[in-house]
Order: C-alpha cells, then sequence, then structure tokens
C-alpha cells in the first residue's frame, strides 16, 4: 500500500543522505521524496512516499526512527491527511493543441505560467492522483517536458508534527 | 548546536590545538587504550598523544587490526572501544572492522583523519569521503569541520556508541582542523532531542510477559548478544533459576547463562543442539531477549513461524521486534532493567510456580540424542577433541576469541563458556581474520587472563601481520589452529551441496606456522598426535609469559554437525552419523 511519511530532522550536511542511503540499503521502495528547512532553520521537514505491506512500512518507520539525526517521524496514512503536489508540464501550443490545452488547464484549474510561440508551460498542483490524470487526460504527444516536485503531506487539523 | 544541549565543565577552560583536544577528549573519557597507525592526516593528533600519558597507544601492523582490537576490548570490558587511522587507505582498511562491529552492536568509537578542509572534494592525496564510505556500518558518524567542533562531536560520539543498542561512531577530522586553535571545553552530559534511547520496559507488558510465563508449559527462553552487551545476565540467571525454564543461547549469546548449569540446553540455530532446535521449534511461551531472529539462528522463518508459540521479544532496539518474525508481547527497553522489573514482579506472584515436568522429561528425551557426540580418533586430532581439551586446561576461565568457520563453530559448541564477555567472535559480519585482533584486545582488557585465539588456517592468515604487534607488547595469547588444510565450512558446504566438487577451498603453500611464529620470537609447537593434545596445551598455558602458535594437524574431513542446511526448518536437523544412528536405534 502507498503511503506517505513525513519526518523532522536536524537540518545537518548528510541528513538527506542517510535517509535515501536506508532506503536503497534495505530494499525500500520511494516513489518520491522532498526536503526542505522548515521555519526553525535548525530542522529540515521531509515528505517521502513509499509503498509496501504493513509490515515493511512498520519496519521503515522503525528504520527512520532509529536515524541519529531523525527527531520525530509521522505515517501521515495512520490519520486524515492531505497531500499536494506541484507539476510544470511544458505542452505543445500549435494548432488544435492551441486551445485544447488551455481548456485541460483550466478544467484541471491548472494556470499557464509561461507562453512561448509553440508552447505553454502550465503549473498545475494537487493530490499525485490528480496530476496523474491530467497527464493521462492530455494527448501524449502534446507533452515536452514535465517535472514534479514529488509530494507534501501534512496532517488535518489537530495532527501536528512538531518538536 | 541548538539540536542539542551540551553542558560544559566547570573548570578553567584552556587554548590548545586540535590535535591537543582530541587526546585531552579521550583522557575525559577514561579511554585507556587507543589502537591506531599514523600516517599524515593524524600526523598533529599524533604528536599531541605522544606527549602524554594518560592512555597508551597500541601500533598494529594494518588498520584492520586496529578496529577488531577496539572491538574486542569493548565486547571484554563493556567500555568503549577506540581506534585511530589516518586518511584514505588508512580510513578504508578500518571500514571491515567497523562493519564487524556494527553487525555485532559493539559500541566503539573510530577517529580517522582527514585531508585539511580547502582540499575536501578535490581528488587530495589520500582522500576518501569516509562519512559516505562509512554511512551504511555505523551508527552513526561525523565530519568535524571547525575546531571548536571537536570536543562536544567526541563528547556525542560516546555517548551515542555506548547508550541504546550500541554500535560503532566515525569521527573524521582534516588535519586543518587539528592544528586550529580553541579553547578546551569538554560538555559534562549530551542531551540530543533526535535521540533519546528508551531504558524502562513498559510495565504493562512486562507484568502480561510474567503471566505468560507462569502460565506456561513448554516454556524456552533464547537469549542473544543483546544479553550480554546490556549486561543483564545475572538478572536472566535468577529468572530463568526462579521458573525453572530452558535456556538457548546464540552464537552471540554464550555465556549469557552458564553453559555448565542444566537448565542450558547448548546454541542453538544452523549448528545448534538437537535439543536446543526442537525445543526452540516446539515451545509454546517464547521468551527472546537481545536476540533478532535471524536466518542462522531460526532457520527457514515460514517453517519457524509455523508451529504456533506465544513469543515474548525484549529488546533495546524497536526494529529488532518483529522484524523477521511476528511477535506477540514486544518490550522495548534495556534488558537489564526490564529482566529486573520481572523478577520483581514475579517475587510478588502469590504462585510462583511452573509445571514444565512433562516438558523436562521431554527436553530429556532429546539431549538423548546426544548431538554433538563424534568420533574419536587414536591416530588422527578430531577438532571438537582439541576444544574439549582446551577448555579443561583453561579450566573454562579463558577468552576464547575464534575467526569465522568450523573451528568457530566447533569452539561455540564445546567450549562451556559459564561467563558473559569470555566468548569473542563475528557473529553478524563472520570476518575472517578478527581472531587474532580480538586476542589482543581481550589481553589488553586483561593483562592477567587466559586469552585463546582458536583459528584456521586459512583465517590466520588474514591478519597474521599482528603476530608482530603481539611481539612488541608481549602479549602471551595462545593461538589454536585447527589446521585441515582446507577452507573447512567453504569444503562442507561443497561436500553437502557440490557434489564433493571442492573448488578452490584447498590451501596449498601453507607456511611452516612453527617457524613463522618463531620469527617473530614466539614459541611455535605443532601437535599431530591425539595423544598429544592435551599435555601440549597444557605446556603451553604454563608458558604465561609467551605468546604460543599451536599448529594442531586435525582431520582435514571432519564436519560440523548437527546442521539445519539453507532454506531447510529449525528442527529438520541433519545430525553426526553418531547421533543419526543413535536416534535410528531407538526407533
Amino acid at each position: 500500500m502507498r503511503h506517505i511519511i513525513s519526518l523532522l530532522m536536524e537540518n545537518e550536511a548528510g541528513a538527506l543522505s542517510r535517509v535515501a542511503g536506508l532506503f536503497s540499503a534495505r530494499g525500500y521502495n520511494i516513489e518520491s521524496l522532498t526536503v526542505a528547512a522548515t521555519e526553525d532553520a535548525t530542522l529540515s521537514r521531509m515528505t517521502i512516499v513509499t509503498t509496501g505491506s504493513d509490515d515493511v512500512i512498520e519496519q521503515i518507520i522503525k528504520q527512520l526512527n532509529k536515524l541519529i539525526d531523525v527527531v520525530k517521524v509521522l505515517d501521515l496514512n495512520d490519520g486524515k491527511h492531505i497531500e499536494r503536489e506541484l507539476m510544470l508540464v511544458k505542452v505543445k501550443a500549435t494548432g488544435v493543441f492551441k486551445d485544447e490545452m488551455k481548456r485541460m488547464s483550466d478544467i484541471f484549474r491548472g494556470r499557464i505560467i509561461d507562453v512561448a510561440d509553440n508552447s505553454y508551460t502550465i503549473e498545475l498542483t494537487g493530490s499525485c492522483s490528480k496530476l496523474d490524470a491530467f497527464l493521462e487526460a492530455i494527448d501524449r504527444s502534446a507533452i515536452l517536458e514535465t517535472v514534479r516536485t514529488g509530494a507534501s503531506g501534512i496532517g488535518r487539523g489537530d495532527r501536528i508534527l512538531k518538536v | 548546536m541548538e539540536a542539542s544541549t551540551l553542558s560544559a565543565t566547570d573548570t578553567p577552560t584552556q587554548s590548545m590545538t586540535g590535535a591537543d583536544i582530541v587526546v585531552h577528549c579521550l583522557n575525559e573519557e577514561q579511554v585507556k587504550f587507543v589502537f591506531g597507525y599514523p600516517g599524515g592526516a593524524v600526523l598533529h593528533i599524533y604528536d599531541a598523544l605522544y606527549k602524554q600519558n594518560g592512555f597508551k597507544h597500541i601500533l598494529v601492523r594494518h588498520e584492520q587490526a586496529a578496529v577488531h582490537a577496539a572491538d574486542a576490548y569493548a565486547r571484554a570490558t563493556g567500555d568503549v572501544g577506540v581506534a585511530l587511522v589516518t586518511s584514505g587507505p588508512g580510513a578504508t582498511n578500518a571500514v571491515t572492522g567497523i562493519a564487524t562491529a556494527y553487525m555485532d552492536s559493539v559500541p566503539i568509537v573510530v577517529i580517522s583523519g582527514q585531508v585539511p578542509v580547502p582540499a575536501i572534494g578535490m581528488d587530495a592525496f589520500q582522500e576518501v569521503d569516509m562519512v559516505g564510505v562509512t554511512r551504511p556500518c555505523v551508527k552513526h558518524n561525523f565530519l568535524v569541520k571547525h575546531v571548536k567542533d571537536i570536543a562536544p562531536t567526541i563528547k556525542k560520539a560516546f555517548y551515542i556508541a555506548k547508550t541504546g543498542r550500541p554500535g560503532p561512531v566515525v569521527v573524521d577530522i582534516p588535519k586543518d582542523i587539528t592544528a586550529h586553535v580553541a579553547d578546551f571545553i569538554y560538555p559534562k552530559t549530551v542531551e540530543m532531542r533526535s535521540y533519546t534511547p528508551i531504558l524502562k520496559g513498559h510495565s504493562g507488558q512486562i507484568k502480561k510477559a510474567v503471566k505468560l510465563l507462569l502460565n506456561a508449559k513448554r516454556p524456552m527462553i533464547y537469549t542473544g548478544g543483546g544479553l550480554v552487551l546490556g549486561n543483564g545476565a545475572a538478572e536472566l540467571v535468577k529468572l530463568a533459576k526462579a521458573l525453572n525454564f530452558p535456556v538457548t543461547n546464540t552464537l552471540m549469546g554464550l555465556g549469557g547463562y552458564p553453559a555448565t548449569d542444566p537448565q542450558f540446553v547448548g546454541m542453538l540455530g544452523m549448528h545448534g543442539t538437537y535439543e536446543a532446535n526442537m525445543a526452540m521449534q516446539h515451545c509454546d511461551v517464547l521468551l527472546a531477549v537481545g536476540a533478532r531472529f535471524d536466518d542462522r539462528v531460526i532457520g527457514n522463518p515460514k517453517h519457524f513461524t509455523g508451529q504456533k508459540r506465544t513469543i515474548i521479544h525484549l529488546d533495546v532496539d524497536p526494529s529488532s521486534i518483529s522484524k523477521r518474525v511476528k511477535v506477540d508481547v514486544p518490550i522495548v527497553g534495556d534488558v537489564q532493567s526490564v529482566l529486573a522489573d520481572m523478577n520483581e514482579i514475579l517475587a510478588q506472584e502469590e504462585n510462583q510456580t511452573t509445571d514444565c515436568a512433562q516438558w523436562w522429561q521431554q527436553i530429556q528425551e532429546w539431549r538423548g540424542v546426544k548431538s554433538l557426540d563424534y568420533q574419536y580418533s587414536d591416530s588422527v586430532i578430531k577438532p571438537q577433541y582439541v576444544i574439549e581439551k582446551l577448555w579443561e586446561v583453561t579450566k573454562g576461565d579463558a577468552y576464547v576469541t575464534s575467526d569465522v568457520g568450523q573451528h568457530q563453530m566447533w569452539a561455540a559448541q564445546y567450549y562451556k563458556f559459564d561467563k558473559p564477555r569470555r566468548w569473542i567472535n563475528s557473529g553478524g559480519l563472520g570476518t575472517m581474520g578478527v581472531g587474532l585482533p580480538y586476542a589482543m584486545g581481550c589481553q589488553f582488557a586483561d593483562k592477567n587472563a587466559q586469552v585463546a585465539c582458536v583459528t584456521g588456517e586459512g583465517s590466520i592468515q588474514m591478519n597474521i601481520q599482528e603476530l608482530s604487534t603481539c611481539a612488541q607488547y608481549g602479549l602471551p595469547i595462545k593461538v589454536i589452529l585447527l589446521n585441515n588444510r582446507y577452507l573447512g565450512m567453504v569444503r562442507q558446504w561443497q561436500e553437502f551441496f557440490y557434489e564433493n566438487r571442492y573448488s578452490e577451498s584447498y590451501m596449498d603453500s601453507l607456511p611452516d606456522f612453527v617457524k613463522l611464529a618463531e620469527s617473530y620470537g614466539h614459541v611455535g609447537m605443532r601437535i599431530t598426535n591425539p595423544a598429544d593434545v592435551e599435555g601440549a596445551l597444557k605446556e603451553a598455558f604454563d608458558r604465561k609469559d609467551k605468546f604460543v602458535f599451536m599448529d594442531f594437524l586435525t582431520d582435514q574431513k571432519e564436519n560440523v554437525f548437527p546442521m539445519v542446511e539453507n532454506g531447510k526448518g529449525l528442527s529438520e536437523m541433519v545430525l553426526s552419523p553418531m547421533a543419526a544412528n543413535r536416534m535410528k536405534g531407538e526407533q
């Protein structure tokens, strides 16, 4: 099953490679991984999207907790949560595609953030599956380039991951 | 340093170089021995240690041996072992030692030199990314980039190495940092928000566990290296005695329960005794302490879990629990503390008697198979016989180190360890070549102790250069070489699973070990006759001030039994021909 794991870790050199190394050394999947400093500059917040059986996810959480630099780990799937990912898609904007891409972007509540002679760049935010759905919905041959940030996740309401 | 609080000492500060700070830190940690090897990047540190007399530096002949010796020192004493190596090849040579300590959770601190900070990343001479190279095989590692960080980092390194589930910590220090000057302030304590080992076990879980134990009909206690490392052996003995339960130890756990006690059923696992493996497989309540159900211990996990039993698992590391086998009552905590709590709760119970008479009867029947019996010979030395005699001659009180292979299994099976921290071997990583440096570490830990290194002619040659170190420091180690002229365990597997195709497992051109030992100023002995085994051992151990290298020419084709073959269940053992015949006869 797909899980979104959030963690807080010391914002120190090499901390990211400890997490990435753990996943590769133990053969865990990473669908995406995002990391940036938090409002407290000594802490980084990381969101990892992974898949695995309940046993594997339990081990992943335990192994992450075992890393000395990791302060807190939360499996967002244990409760209500929100996930968002940002995608930039450069699409052909010639001929039939010109209107088509504008329309699709509107339907998916995207924004065209760059217009060139032959292409649009669309900015789209949403759950990973929404972004997937957009790519499915448009003509594959129209896609010139995509770049995705990977999911960021946060618990709903009172679920707060903080030191 | 927002991440952690380090409270400083009240002593007035002193300005000094980074190298002096390193040395002062080690003395603050009351380090007695540093095992190391100098080189360019650590020259400042070597100059600083030359000028102090707090700890003694032991000059090895290869960095791998420095780390192994520090590792054995830690295993034997329970204190943190320390190694010091230079950058680049010095650091990479240390990696096998670090990985070995990591797999067996041994607390060591390895200080490695690094090229100067401005040279990092420039492919400088003797540069290697030590923090990157060791990341998968350390508990934690640090690259120190400022002289003021040296003391707090070393303080943290010792704290991390020895608390929680212990493990190796690497501190990589660039050369220029060791020449810079700073005030020396050694923190008294460390608190890290990201690292807070759990000590006390959950009282509700402990109570539940005691209830389960009291109601067990076919109980079993299975303990591993964690019991030894966590100094929980005395509490475990108390518990096992109060309950009258059978106890088995893993390879790493030997000595955790006295082997000569009647409740001890022997080691379990791939080469465990018949009774230990059968009892492990067929018990109804299993108390696992500081053990991790690894592949060499329970065999095929599906086969193991196919049999229903209630498992109580006590370990300091939450990630060891339910990793390979689902457990019913997990207890995370320091083994000594949790076992003491168990004993306390048990003492308050009204009815402390357990009813496992029938179970003991069954175990006695299994014991009757005598799975460790072997065919003694008048003409050729049986390796098992050497270990039995070693146990007798040393009165069971030696530190026994081993390398990896058949000799390791025979030492584990036939030397009866009654005390923890006496059996020193590489169980997790299975590193050939540890035996001799391990013996060095033990001899430094306890200079008057009898130290025996049980080894094979393959393994001993992997760190044979340390004969020189042993001569330099006058270490009276006894090497017990079970020389069968084969890489015995490889040969055994080739006999069993590869139709006797002994691919590259025969070693030609062995040195004359007697002459080799003598060339270093040691005593060399060659023993070829079974009748001479005991006398030779006595003679060797009587020479209390001499290093004695004993080359026992043993049976070339002896195998280790019982054996649980790869992928087989724990109760599906291959027995020795003698034990197998005995079983047939009874049926």
